[in-house]
């Protein structure tokens, strides 16, 4: 049975230029509060920073360190995969090849590991060369808790599942290892443009 | 009748509106027939779902405010002014249009009036609603089991049902007001958050061994709860039910 | 406790579409803690996916992701379900 029209919704959606807005997608001027578990509320104090895993030498930053370290503002469109995108969005972060300069290693994927448990895996490559920032600021203010304050991934080229919330570190891995929703469901890669929503897509 | 309730094949029905009626400034009541309801429990809700002509979708849930009553299902609104789906549901619906609802759903947040009390039913704002379909299946059902209902709301005219509270009050059912915001002259009544000392005066206390059903916000939710237990309320004779955002 | 957080009541309708009987009143053992309550008394979070914790310590129990056709029922922390039929 093909669903019923409810006169006149509509819903609060934007209008876009289609070629900013992957398939599937629509487009909100909110932003949205999607977790996958309580927020964690971890003094400054006590953050850290860490780059482990296939490295010679892990890394650590407190947050102090961190926030000493050459930060960019930089102005990007994320694409939720339960379908909603968010154009133009400004961030202020660290870019991860300031975290990983004169890193050795061979590991060819990362896992990103938070506050609260919640992992999520990516090549390596994908978090290198301008695509990916540790970010600490959203919207000209520090970001939210509920956005994943004080510091989460940002990772615009991929559905945001992969700009994890409250992360604590990076952990370089030889083989890809499965995070929280690519092993319960989720697309191992998540390329909005090719609508990499769920396994098998 | 209610095992049929729970086993009824859950697929999506048309829902065609009856009436809207305003209930506080914020809230309305829509009726809706829905040809083929297989009926329902007291404290079950359904899940909505509307359609754009460019087939855009969005899912709600919301609690039945009516005792069971053959195709007639019945939603209270609160308008949530951010909301997506609220504001067209308050603004919008006439009678006459359509939606699409699946249901009942709910089997852990629910009282049959054969179950009998005492009852306490503790809600925050529209918290409520859940409470009113126990509290109509109740009048309905001619059961005089002792029933509490402390009901919070921010001012005497954001209480929703306040009539109709006033007029099933007595036989067994009191009903007890806390208005936390504003409150009208001469105003007498709680004026604060739910609290271990409201409750205790209020009972049924732990003793009398009542089904308690809490709903509202989580929030409000978990505050009270926390106190009822302390209060040594049996832990398992509290059922609670969370309102927030259910879109998905 | 987070604002944003709901329970098992909230994700019935879903929970029914892919067991075909009423879940709320199912019985889950923490895989974790081992504590064990009814399905409507769960923490239930909405990510990209809906996340049902243990209310006693967190531990995520099941994950819930779905598109139009397909449901993917993740089991990442519960050790048993009790269902009456």
């Amino acid at each position: 049975m093909a669903p019923i029209i409810s006169r006149g919704f509509r819903g609060r959606r934007d209008d876009a230029p289609s070629d900013r807005v992957p398939p599937g997608q629509y487009v909100t001027r909110d932003f949205p509060v999607l977790s996958a578990g309580p927020t964690p509320h971890t003094p400054l104090e006590q953050w850290d920073f860490s780059i482990v895993g296939e490295v010679d030498e892990p890394r650590r930053w407190t947050w102090e360190e961190f926030r000493a370290l050459p930060s960019e503002e930089v102005t990007v469109d994320i694409h939720c995969v339960t379908k909603w995108s968010k154009l133009d969005t400004v961030w202020r972060g660290v870019s991860v090849d300031t975290l990983l300069d004169g890193l050795e290693t061979a590991a060819k994927y990362v896992v990103q590991f938070c506050d609260g448990g919640y992992t999520t895996n990516l090549p390596l490559e994908d978090v290198t060369r301008g695509k990916a920032w540790l970010a600490f600021g959203y919207d000209g203010e520090p970001l939210e808790p509920e956005h994943g304050g004080p510091a989460r991934m940002l990772v615009p080229h991929l559905y945001f599942w992969k700009s994890a919330k409250w992360v604590r570190g990076l952990r370089l891995t030889a083989t890809d290892e499965l995070g929280f929703w690519e092993a319960n469901g989720y697309h191992n890669y998540g390329d909005p443009w090719r609508e990499q929503r769920y396994w098998g897509d | 009748m209610a095992r049929a309730a729970v086993l009824g094949r859950l697929t999506w029905r048309v829902a065609d509106v009856v009436d809207v009626v305003p209930e506080t400034p914020h809230v309305k009541t829509i009726a809706f027939d829905v040809p083929g309801w297989p009926g329902h429990r007291a404290g079950q809700h359904v899940d909505i779902r509307l359609t754009a002509e460019d087939g855009y979708q969005a899912q709600r849930s919301y609690s039945i405010a009516s005792a069971p009553d053959g195709t007639r299902v019945v939603l209270t609104v609160e308008r949530l002014d951010a909301g997506e789906v609220s504001p067209y549901l308050t603004d919008e619906l006439r009678p006459g249009d359509q939606i699409e609802l699946r249901g009942p759903v709910g089997g852990y947040f629910v009282w049959e009036p054969a179950q009998g009390g005492p009852l306490l039913l503790v809600a925050g704002g529209s918290g409520v609603v859940p409470l009113m379909a126990m509290i109509r299946a109740r009048d309905a059902a001619g059961s005089d089991a002792e029933t509490r209902l402390l009901l919070s709301s921010r001012g005497w005219d954001d209480v929703i049902y306040r009539d109709e509270l006033e007029r099933l009050g007595g036989d067994g059912l009191r009903v007890v007001h806390t208005l936390t915001r504003s409150r009208p002259p001469g105003w007498t009544g709680y004026t604060r958050r739910v609290d271990a000392e409201m409750l205790a005066d209020i009972g049924p206390g732990p003793a009398e061994r009542p089904r308690v059903y809490v709903c509202g916000p989580t929030p409000f939710v978990e505050a009270v709860a926390e106190v009822l237990v302390r209060l040594e309320h049996d832990p398992q004779a509290i059922k609670t039910e969370r309102f927030g955002p259910t879109g998905g | 406790m987070d604002p944003l957080m709901l329970d098992g009541n909230a994700v019935a309708g879903l929970l029914r579409e892919v067991f075909a009987v009423e879940m709320t009143t199912a019985i889950g053992t923490c895989g974790n803690c081992g504590a064990t309550e009814p399905v409507g008394a769960v923490h239930v979070f909405r990510g990209a996916g809906v996340v049902m914790r243990c209310p006693h310590c967190d531990n995520a129990l099941v994950t819930i992701v779905k598109d139009d056709k397909r449901v993917w029922i993740g089991f990442p922390g519960i050790r048993a379900l009790e269902v009456t039929v």
